[in-house]
């Protein structure tokens, strides 16, 4: 990763992994994969309504970066943001229950696809404005610094976002002011229908970061541990330098953009995706745990068959959760002030 | 009682609320070094360091949206807008962000913040700096909205919108900052969404908030010369809005002219008249008529600037109006 204005030499161990934290990463992808093919499903099924993004393909970025938080430390992210919930630790259940627009929804029902949140977990949002919880995430970096504590915060974005006004005014404040905030561009290669090259007028991206006078790095985002090393030596900075860091996360979105436009053929094509699919995130993390013999095609199987009756269960717990109840229409708009 | 300016009415609520709570800072452009463009915050800075007086760039979407976070895990911001046109640039974070909060979250995150600065029209500033957007912000479910339009209810409405657990938007006025009034030394908090019924009269009701409740007092004391007494109610909170005061004084005088700074189309005296015929239908003796701002941006020239205004020949010939006098 390229490195600015810091001498402090960051731990090589940040970010290794044993056999049993691969495994954890394997099965947290695995979670993410499932449960957004039955997304899928619901989303034809009329269970899932309104807009509904999907994550399959760019689970390693999540799962890379927020593996490597604290529990303490915070998320902020896009619509886009099923996967990294789940590998936040909010459980399917609420996250399906939410998607089906339930009462035990981890945001009862109010949020939908675009608006997960669990404060037990610090995980601050899905946002819906490209760009504009960008300002947001510095403002926690900020709280941390005014607070004086060591946490982080992970602000996941697309690319599409680092054109936005809202990302240039935060970056350079976060530059200024030396938060600790990392700035995660998960570089899908598409905002929406158009491509990165035909949005920005510089293509490595991750060198914006310069105007900020910013550390900033690039990774292979299909390499979940690729992006936990890149993220250590981020999280690393942000804690102990209260630097911020511009971190892009070079991955790919095997899906549409949401549920209504084509996976190739207008954008994008049919040979280009089949190309990209090849890296697969999951399958470059399970083909290194087959180097070491910490996973085979039995063991893969077994894995498959605990996320698949997991994310089953959430259906089920969703599809058993009572709608919100009418009077909660009119709940959570203002907040009884009690000071 | 002592005599305060608004100014240092609004510098006192922020001195006292950033002595009590450490939570609390504020943010905007020019407020520390420089000490405000307005000078509300003379002396902040050196009291309370930079940490919790911040200079920001001028970046209104990017300090406004610092806010919203550092609201979000707990802190209490006060961002100062310079004006409020400059403001626009901000309102995603004002209103798909702040006041959408606490309902898209299921409940888990409230927004304990605060957005101020002056509204409306002061002198020959032109179009782009002279223009009333409380109607804006007042359509929006999951915001409070206040308008003091004295020292004394700028002091206490603003420690009361510091300790407010949601967003609260505050409106000043350029005109206002040097208006002087009493101000007590003891701590008062004035409630978000009361009313206060400035004059007592029985002929016609003047609604109003800001900057035009002074306007209103003005008419209320030359009417009164020839014999017309008027209600003067200064809604000073426009969301919540106190309906019950608007109505027990309809009721009253049976008559009412509702006054605002801005333009009439969609207009908070449209959602006040909407109010009046829902609740004082049968007691109305003529239809309640608004006096605001022409429907133009605003000009320049002098003369053209005092035709667009509301002023007193208009709030009173509408008060004549509503009373079928001559």
């Amino acid at each position: 990763m390229a490195r600015k204005k810091t001498d402090a030499p960051a731990d090589p161990g940040l970010g290794a992994t044993d056999a049993a934290q691969r495994r954890d990463l394997l099965r947290s992808m695995l979670l993410q994969r499932r449960f957004e093919e039955r997304c899928a499903e619901a989303y034809a099924l009329g269970r899932i309504g309104g807009f509904c993004h999907l994550y399959i393909g760019q689970e390693a970025c999540g799962t890379g970066i927020i593996s490597m938080l604290r529990p303490d430390d915070y998320v902020i992210t896009t619509y886009r943001d099923h996967g990294q919930a789940l590998a936040r630790g909010i459980s399917a259940r609420a996250v399906m229950a939410e998607l089906f627009g339930r009462s035990d929804g981890c945001a009862r029902g109010k949020g939908g696809s675009m608006h997960l949140f669990d404060r037990n977990t610090n995980f601050l949002g899905g946002h819906g404005i490209v760009g504009g919880h960008v300002p947001i995430g510095t403002g926690v970096g900020f709280a941390i610094k005014y607070r004086g504590g060591d946490q982080v915060i992970a602000c996941f974005m697309g690319e599409s976002v680092v054109n936005t006004g809202a990302f240039h005014e935060a970056l350079n404040m976060a530059g200024l002011w030396k938060l600790p905030v990392v700035y995660i561009i998960e570089n899908n290669r598409y905002g929406m229908g158009t491509a990165l090259e035909r949005a920005s007028a510089i293509h490595d991206i991750y060198q914006r970061g310069a105007a900020y006078d910013m550390p900033r790095g690039v990774v292979d985002g299909q390499d979940v541990l690729a992006v936990r090393k890149a993220m250590g030596e981020a999280i690393h900075r942000a804690r102990t330098e209260s630097m911020p860091t511009l971190l892009e996360v070079r991955t790919y979105r095997f899906m549409g953009h949401s549920m209504s436009d084509a996976v190739s053929g207008t954008y994008r094509t049919k040979a280009e995706l089949e190309e990209y699919m090849q890296r697969d995130p999951i399958n470059v993390l399970r083909a290194h745990m087959e180097t070491q013999g910490e996973i085979d095609d039995t063991r893969m199987a077994a894995l498959d068959d605990e996320v698949k009756a997991e994310v089953q269960d959430a259906w089920d717990f969703a599809e058993a959760s009572p709608e919100p109840a009418p009077e909660s229409l009119w709940e959570d708009v203002l907040v009884e002030t009690t000071t | 009682m002592p005599i305060v300016t608004y100014r240092d009415a609004l510098n006192q609520a922020l001195r006292e609320e950033m002595q009590r709570d450490d939570r609390v800072f504020l943010m905007g452009e020019e407020v520390a070094v420089y000490q405000g463009a307005y000078k509300v915050s003379k002396g902040l800075l050196q009291e309370f360091g930079e940490m919790r007086v911040v200079d920001t760039p001028i970046t209104e979407l990017g300090f406004a949206g610092i806010g919203v976070g550092a609201a979000m895990v707990g802190l209490r911001p006060v961002i100062e807008f310079m004006t409020w046109n400059f403001a626009l640039l901000a309102i995603d974070q004002v209103v798909n962000a702040a006041a959408k909060m606490l309902y898209m979250s299921g409940g888990q995150y409230n927004i304990p913040m605060v957005f101020r600065g002056p509204n409306g029209a002061a002198l020959q500033l032109s179009a782009q700096h002279s223009q009333a957007f409380e109607s804006w912000l007042a359509h929006i479910p999951g915001l409070k909205v206040v308008s003091p339009g004295n020292p004394y209810d700028a002091k206490g409405l603003l420690k009361a919108a510091i300790r407010d657990d949601n967003p609260v938007i505050m409106f000043e006025g350029e005109m206002m900052y040097n208006m002087k009034g009493e101000v007590p030394d003891e701590e008062y908090i004035i409630p978000i969404g009361k009313g206060d019924l400035k004059r007592e009269g029985d002929h016609c009701t003047i609604v109003t908030y800001g900057k035009s409740i002074n306007l209103a007092l003005q008419v209320a004391d030359a009417m009164a010369k020839d014999g017309i007494r008027l209600d003067v109610i200064d809604l000073r909170s426009i969301r919540p809005i106190d309906t019950e005061m608007i109505a027990a004084s309809v009721r009253k005088t049976n008559r009412a002219v509702v006054l605002e700074e801005g333009w009439e189309f969609c207009g908070v005296g449209a959602q006040i008249v909407d109010y009046i015929q829902r609740d004082c239908f049968d007691e109305l003796d003529a239809p309640v008529v608004r006096v605001h701002q022409a429907d133009v941006p605003m000009p320049y020239a002098r003369n053209l600037e005092k035709l667009a205004k509301p002023d007193m020949n208009k709030t009173i010939a509408a008060v004549k109006k509503v009373m079928y006098l001559p």
